[in-house]
């Protein structure tokens, strides 16, 4: 990967508070060679030559970090998941929004609108249904908890054209808990299952597409990082 | 030479409420984002040291750009400004545990 070592613009990528971190691979259904990563906070690459020549991808990511808003790169991106059906539809949760790609991130569509507020680490797909996504919003850059205290899984089941909050199992009230992007993960069964931990330590899990929840752990450390297997 | 510095939110109660100080400079030619922070804290001391610290040196978390270029990728404190230059004070994305 030395053309993305290498890239002209590596000397200008600036650290995210998890330092400078490439945290998303997203691979291409039909085409191994073509490869889309999200870096904090460089913004989105992309290679079309299985990594040979990478561009950045970051056309309609809002950014605040610069005086310009809409920067060729240096976007702040929290987590970038490939949708399942749709080889060049990718999701995207920003540190400044939410957005959708049709095209592979060629250009990227703000679907932030109906969530409750534009900031948020972790963003999963669905293992089966095209344009099923879920987010885990917190209050704001600031104030690094879940929206109003209460918290809420939210899906969309178009493509992020409408969002709709899963709570019931979650706490509602006083939930001032943190989602970090690795701490959110499906298991690919049918149903999905779908898992999420907190920094303040519990690990909440669905077996019914994110329906109902329990509380499955808690006490633990800081929760950086959940991951799911299917053990058949 | 007159200067703008575009404050960020966070720090517009230490700036009466601006977002943007308009700062008149005893120079002509060129002074530096040095020279531009010194004459920002004979208005809002509480801007500059919340940009710098007690070292004069740019804080961790905070971004310092002339026009669009981060003095990070230029000459730091020394780099240049001039007459109409606007300097922007941001917060960096690495403030918080992301």
């Amino acid at each position: 990967m030395r053309g993305l070592w290498d890239h002209p613009h590596r000397p200008r990528w600036e650290p995210g508070g998890g330092g400078l971190c490439l945290h998303s691979i997203v691979v291409h259904h039909d085409n191994p060679h073509r490869l889309l990563v999200a870096i904090s906070s460089a913004g989105v690459y992309r290679t079309d030559d299985g990594g040979k020549t990478w561009e950045s991808a970051n056309q309609g990511i809002y950014a605040e970090q610069g005086p310009d808003t809409m920067p060729e790169f240096g976007q702040c991106v929290h987590r970038a998941a490939l949708d399942p059906v749709e080889g060049d539809r990718v999701f995207l949760q920003g540190h400044w929004r939410t957005y959708r790609s049709d095209d592979f991130g060629g250009t990227w569509t703000d679907i932030t609108s109906s969530l409750p507020s534009t900031f948020g680490f972790p963003v999963v797909t669905h293992p089966r249904q095209s344009g099923h996504a879920y987010v885990i919003p917190l209050q704001s850059d600031e104030h690094r908890w879940t929206v109003d205290a209460k918290c809420r899984v939210f899906r969309t089941s178009d493509s992020g054209q409408s969002w709709e909050p899963l709570t019931a199992g979650l706490p509602q009230e006083g939930a001032y808990v943190t989602v970090l992007r690795d701490a959110f993960a499906g298991d690919g069964l049918d149903p999905a299952g779908l898992y999420f931990g907190t920094r303040s330590g519990e690990v909440y899990g669905s077996a019914d597409e994110g329906e109902t929840w329990q509380l499955l752990a808690s006490r633990l450390p800081s929760v950086l990082s959940v991951r799911a297997a299917a053990v058949v | 030479m007159r200067v703008t510095v575009v404050v960020p939110r966070a720090l517009r109660r230490f700036a009466d409420g601006e977002s943007r100080v308009e700062l008149t400079l005893p120079v002509t030619g060129e002074a530096t984002v040095e020279a531009v922070l010194a004459a920002l804290a004979e208005r809002h001391p509480g801007v500059r040291d919340r940009t710098v610290d007690e070292r004069g040196e740019v804080r961790r978390h905070v971004n310092v750009f002339v026009e669009d270029e981060s003095i990070r990728h230029a000459d730091g404190l020394a780099t240049p400004v001039r007459h109409g230059t606007e300097i922007t004070i941001l917060p960096a994305v690495s403030g918080g545990a992301d």
